[in-house]
């Protein structure tokens, strides 16, 4: 099968009675879901055929934005878009609209595709008719008007034949360094290999009851929708306000019969710090999975002491390898202050590290730091409109120069233990280099949240003052914390400045925010 | 009150809490603004908001918040 939607309609097909995705207020079975596609993938192609003489070329294997929240009528119109032939990219309705113009700017897409609710803020995200390109101003399309047009098969299966797997599926945007975002493109092959891999090895299927927390314009909410649609699981979105008051998630958890989740750390992290599960507890719960950014042991082990049966994973990726490369399934204790392993590459994905020399670095070197190099059907085959970028990460494999292979190269330092398991050390442009000693800031933060007091912590270095500084929330005071981290790590890589947060930033995916820390820096060096 | 009103704009500026009485459904204080204005509020009235507190119901407006702040004082 080459195509998402043929394991959709396989799925559907299955399990007719199933409800795929809900939320509070609605649901989808598998039918009902591809029904609606169905016909907003017929109205965007009679829309398409329309407007086509006016234009250069028509919606064929274009960028389709899609305005909306998080909902099951929003997965419909991921699927439209698809049964189109084109392909999509999701737009956060909360965010400012002048990161989304940033988007809009270099994907150029065919149309926007919205609702009721949010049809006119998306037309203000389009500028005004007097620019001399009206041209090719996106056409700006209302579901529900979408949602009255019947289906053509016989359109539906025109478009179906002319497709293959490496036709796009999305473009998921993430923020650049430089501020600009950039959008890794992923093909129908590379979401179709990785959701096998996650049906194998986390055991999805129609009994799974997925509490979905990500956004869709984030790559680990490409897990449990995919997950999901493939096998007849459910998808229940879980709204945000509930991570507000921890005991209705809770209770939203079992009035679900919620049994699997995928978080971000940050968001398990809101139960253990309340220390909820004193109060109340999940009733369903075998399978949680995290992944985004570094989980916090002492966390981890809040979950592991209530919930001893279930199954702990931590995943590791970027949006650039759909979302997974390599994960580790908890089995084995983890005391406050280490760092648990990002384990091995998935399977139909290989990764491998490279140290600076250029040689590969072998499972039995344990001491040895080097990149992390990914190759397989997972990968993204680049950025969208941005040929520097993908030429800078997406390379010939270094260790093969006998056939065109391409590997991605994630920037991400590892190195083995003495399991052969992967070990994140940190970003490779994040490396501090501090009194002559190359540092990584991951393990000063892995020293700081071992300690009893810190709930959480973030290391920032400063170049233009040459100072390592610690933001922690939790209890101690910073003359405290600075003598307990002297006893742990080598003077070289003790702080200069620590700072006390009452509250750590996060951004709109819920990841530690250290763009707004290190914005914090200049009035603390001062 | 004064205190309290002091604290949310603290946590969250821009926003006009006398005014607002439906600050958890608007989605104006987030997840993380709810735990930082608790911390704060621990703080500044020297009591423990526990977790049983944390309801929307005590959250929709600076006035919930301070009945809710006089409820712990009594129980304490």
């Amino acid at each position: 099968m080459k195509n998402v939607l043929e394991y959709v309609e396989q799925a559907a097909a299955e399990h007719p009675h199933n409800v795929f995705i809900a939320d509070e207020n609605h649901e989808l079975t598998g039918e009902a879901l591809l029904s609606q596609a169905r016909r907003i993938g017929t109205w965007l192609i009679q829309k398409g055929s329309q407007k086509q003489v006016s234009r250069s070329s028509g919606f064929f294997q274009k960028p389709i934005a899609i305005y909306m929240d998080k909902s099951p009528a929003c997965a419909a119109a991921m699927l439209g878009v698809v049964y189109s032939g084109n392909f999509y990219v999701i737009l956060d309705t909360a965010q400012p609209a002048d990161r989304i113009l940033l988007i809009l700017n270099t994907l150029k897409p065919a149309a926007i595709l919205t609702d009721s609710a949010h049809f006119a803020d998306a037309g203000g995200l389009i500028s005004p008719s007097a620019s001399p390109e009206e041209e090719t101003e996106p056409f700006i399309f209302c579901l529900e008007e979408a949602l009255t047009q019947e289906e053509v098969p016989s359109l539906l299966s025109q478009i179906r034949r002319q497709t293959t797997d490496t036709d796009l599926l999305y473009v998921l945007y993430t923020s650049g360094s430089t501020g600009v975002p950039k959008g890794a493109v992923i093909s129908h092959r590379a979401v179709i290999a990785y959701t096998h891999w996650v049906i194998e090895t986390f055991h999805i299927d129609e009994t799974v009851i997925y509490g979905s927390q990500t956004p869709f314009y984030f790559s680990m909410s490409v897990t449990d929708l995919y997950s999901t649609l493939f096998t007849g699981a459910r998808l229940q979105i879980i709204p945000k306000k509930y991570f507000s008051f921890p005991t209705m998630l809770i209770d939203y958890l079992n009035q679900y019969k919620i049994n699997t989740l995928y978080w971000v750390p940050s968001a398990l992290g809101i139960v253990s710090s309340w220390d909820t599960f004193a109060y109340k507890m999940p009733g369903f719960l075998k399978n949680i999975m995290f992944a985004g950014e570094v989980m916090p042991v002492k966390c981890l082990n809040y979950w592991r002491s209530y919930l001893p049966d279930a199954v702990f994973s931590n995943l590791f990726g970027p949006t650039e390898t759909t979302d997974i490369c390599t994960w580790y399934t908890v089995n084995r204790e983890f005391a406050n202050d280490e760092s648990l392993p990002i384990g091995h590459a998935c399977g139909n994905c290989d990764s491998f590290v490279v140290s600076e020399d250029g040689t590969k670095i072998e499972p039995s070197d344990t001491e040895s730091i080097g990149e992390l190099y990914v190759r397989g059907s997972f990968l993204s085959c680049g950025y969208y409109q941005n040929p520097e970028k993908t030429t800078e990460v997406f390379v010939q494999n270094p260790l093969q120069k006998d056939y065109p292979e391409t590997v991605y190269k994630t920037g991400d330092l590892v190195r083995y233990n003495s399991f052969g398991e992967l070990l994140y050390i940190g970003r490779r442009d994040l490396q501090i280099k501090h009194m002559g000693y190359r540092i990584e800031p991951g393990e000063i933060e892995t020293a700081c949240n071992g300690l009893e007091t810190v709930e959480t912590s973030v290391c920032i270095y400063d170049e233009k003052t040459d100072q390592i500084i610690i933001f922690y929330q939790g209890k101690g005071s910073p003359e405290e914390i600075g003598s307990l981290l002297q006893k742990k790590l080598p003077h070289y890589m003790c702080p200069q400045k620590i700072e006390k947060l009452r509250q750590m930033p996060h951004n709109a995916n819920g990841k530690t925010d250290r763009k707004a820390l290190k914005k914090m820096i200049g009035n603390i060096t001062k | 009150m004064e205190t309290i009103l002091k604290i949310l704009n603290e946590v969250k500026p821009g926003v006009d809490f006398t005014k607002e009485t439906d600050l958890v459904n608007r989605q104006i204080l987030t997840s993380m603004e709810i735990m930082l204005l608790t911390s704060e509020l621990n703080e500044a009235f020297d009591i423990e908001i526990t977790l049983p507190y944390i309801v929307p119901e005590n959250f929709s407006s600076a006035k919930a918040i301070y009945n809710m702040i006089l409820k712990i004082e009594e129980e304490e």
